[in-house]
């Protein structure tokens, strides 16, 4: 996941400028020089390779051969194709496994953790965050050995008390529960601790005076935790979307044995996997391009229909 | 910022306290695993019941990792590239985000709602063309098709925005305007200094991202005295059904120094975190 802090678009404020007192070229371009470095380089490296995947899937591509237009066969073919539809089922499976509980673990931490007395804080909080500073490949090393079939600690815990081994690698949903709870590990401290800043900002009398009213810790959390989270919700609900869609790195691990498709029925490939393995390993540059035009599509879809309802949940009323 | 305000006036329950042991403990425990079975062998891992406690194989695996790959040089690797772009986050973010703050210029409000917009165009998905790119300008297999493009991005430009505007007085920068100082000596003497914890805890961000970084070092690198840590521990996995305690140690060995960064700047990484959320 590519997921950074928090940005908010809303309330920007009117910068004071500094008054130049001679404004010669050098101090006029100034500005525009200090700002370049950013747009130059989201230019060659991001921009322009996203307008120039568009072009590139409209043709047969080979990278070290012949470049033949094909108009949308591309799209055409991959409309057809089981593998993507397979890839896109998995993708949207193991996104919704991975987010659905992770911001839900964040908002009950956060609330735990948003109390004055509360003894240790701050080694909670900083608890949380060493699975963000871990590498998400010794992560997978490590989960994939917890989970395994026949030695897993999972599978032995299971075993002590009567229950079949699971093989979590070659299933399907097994996989997908798999990489979902590496993704999960991973990510939800840092949910956690965006959540615990918001929650920080709601001014202590408003839980007094629901305390004296009556409310229970339930009710706290529903009627003043929740609706004061809602900015950041929607932040989260929409970033992990772009970035749980686009889940790479720990499908590739899960499965040493068929790597670049996640399992010899492709199991837990994902769409980004089903790119790479299109446009690095059969070298088919137009179709991978095809493809990342697709999800494109499905992020951007789903990240604004998710904002779309996202702002729309109002808060619970009694 | 970081001081905890109060939820309600009553005592904390124990169950909160088991709620938040059992997370420290999730967090903590692949970690632990990780160096058992880095400490013992392929054998202990494959053995039921588990060993709980480490081994005395460590630096014999930990020299199986070095002369399986160019272990030392992927960190050294991992280091230069995740270094570069930290520092070069931290300076060339402050420095738009500068611009952005406190400079008055022709189409200011539109190119920063521009930068902020760049934010959620997923470009991750061009990796084909983004391979192109960098194969015509000859960096594929170098570390600069790492490092270049991280140098700077949208999310550290409205972080140092946000951090300069608030912490950063007009007053003190007219003063420097007056006694002659040209905007960059503003922005290098007066301003930069000033705001120089945000800018650490953003190169420290761009630092973790940087060092965990798969997809695209993946992609671009080809020789192993290239790889990065990431890629060096996804060599070694090749080689996981030979042994097992020789991809953990290799992943413990990987992990390693971002926990002693944290130890040393965890604290500073979590109150960044937390004052770059929302507030209300």
């Amino acid at each position: 996941m590519t997921t950074s802090i928090t940005p908010t678009t809303a309330g920007l404020p009117p910068a004071p400028p500094v008054e130049a007192a001679r404004r010669g070229f050098t101090e006029i371009i100034a500005p525009y020089a200090y700002i370049a470095p950013f747009f130059l380089l989201f230019a060659v490296f991001g921009l322009i390779p996203l307008l120039f995947t568009f072009y590139v899937a409209l043709f047969d591509w080979n990278p070290i051969g012949e470049h033949v237009f094909v108009g949308l066969d591309n799209f055409d073919r991959l409309l057809g194709d089981v593998r993507f539809w397979n890839a896109a089922r998995n993708t949207v499976s193991i996104w919704l496994l991975s987010t659905v509980p992770q911001l839900l673990v964040a908002l009950l931490l956060a609330h735990l953790l948003n109390h004055v007395r509360l003894r240790l804080a701050v080694f909670f909080r900083m608890t949380m965050l060493v699975p963000y500073v871990t590498s998400v490949a010794a992560t997978a090393i490590v989960f994939v050995q917890m989970f395994d079939r026949d030695y897993g600690l999972l599978n032995w815990l299971l075993g002590l008390v009567g229950f079949e081994h699971i093989d979590f690698t070659q299933s399907v949903t097994g996989s997908h529960v798999l990489i979902a709870v590496m993704v999960t590990w991973r990510w939800f401290g840092y949910t956690t601790l965006l959540y615990l800043a918001s929650l920080q900002a709601v001014p202590r009398a408003i839980y007094e005076a629901a305390a004296v009213d009556g409310a229970g810790n339930v009710r706290q959390f529903l009627h003043i935790s929740l609706p004061a989270l809602r900015p950041v919700i929607v932040f989260t609900i929409v970033t992990s979307t772009i970035g749980g869609l686009q889940i790479f790195t720990e499908a590739l691990l899960v499965n040493r044995g068929a790597a670049n498709t996640c399992g010899p029925i492709r199991q837990c490939q994902t769409l980004t996997l089903f790119l790479f393995e299109q446009g690095f390993i059969q070298f088919k540059f137009g179709y991978a391009a095809a493809i990342g035009v697709a999800l494109f599509v499905m992020v951007v879809g789903f990240a604004g229909l998710n904002y779309f309802l996202s702002t729309r949940i109002r808060p619970v009323k009694g | 910022m970081s001081m905890t305000r109060p939820r309600s006036g009553d005592r904390v329950r124990w169950w909160t306290y088991a709620l938040l042991a059992l997370a420290a403990f999730a967090c903590l425990f692949p970690l632990y695993w990780m160096f058992i079975v880095a400490t013992t062998d392929t054998a202990t891992a494959t053995t039921l019941p588990p060993e709980i406690v480490p081994g005395g194989n460590f630096f014999h695996l930990a020299g199986l990792v070095f002369s399986t790959v160019p272990f030392v040089r992927s960190v050294v690797n991992s280091l230069v590239v995740a270094g570069t772009i930290g520092v070069g986050q931290a300076v060339l973010c402050a420095l738009a985000g500068f611009a952005f703050a406190k400079l008055r210029f022709r189409g200011r409000d539109a190119l920063f709602l521009l930068v902020v917009l760049t934010m959620t165009v997923p470009t991750q998905l061009a990796i084909v063309p983004q391979y192109m790119i960098t194969s015509w300008l000859g960096w594929v297999d170098t570390l600069q098709a790492l490092i270049v493009p991280g140098l700077a991005n949208a999310f550290g430009i409205f972080w140092m925005r946000q951090h300069i505007s608030s912490t950063i007085s007009d007053e003190i920068l007219q003063a420097a305007r007056i006694d002659g100082a040209s905007t960059w000596q503003i922005f290098w003497r007066v301003a930069f200094p000033l705001v120089r914890p945000a800018a650490f805890v953003l190169g420290l961000l761009g630092f973790v991202t940087a060092w965990n970084d798969f997809l695209w070092p993946f992609v671009v690198l080809k020789s192993p005295e290239m790889y990065t840590v990431q890629i060096a521990i996804k060599a070694l996995q090749n080689s996981f059904n030979i042994d097992l305690g020789l991809a953990m140690s290799g992943s413990f060995l990987a992990t390693l120094p971002l926990l002693v960064l944290f130890v040393f700047v965890g604290r500073r990484m979590v109150a960044g975190i937390m004052d770059g959320a929302f507030k209300g």
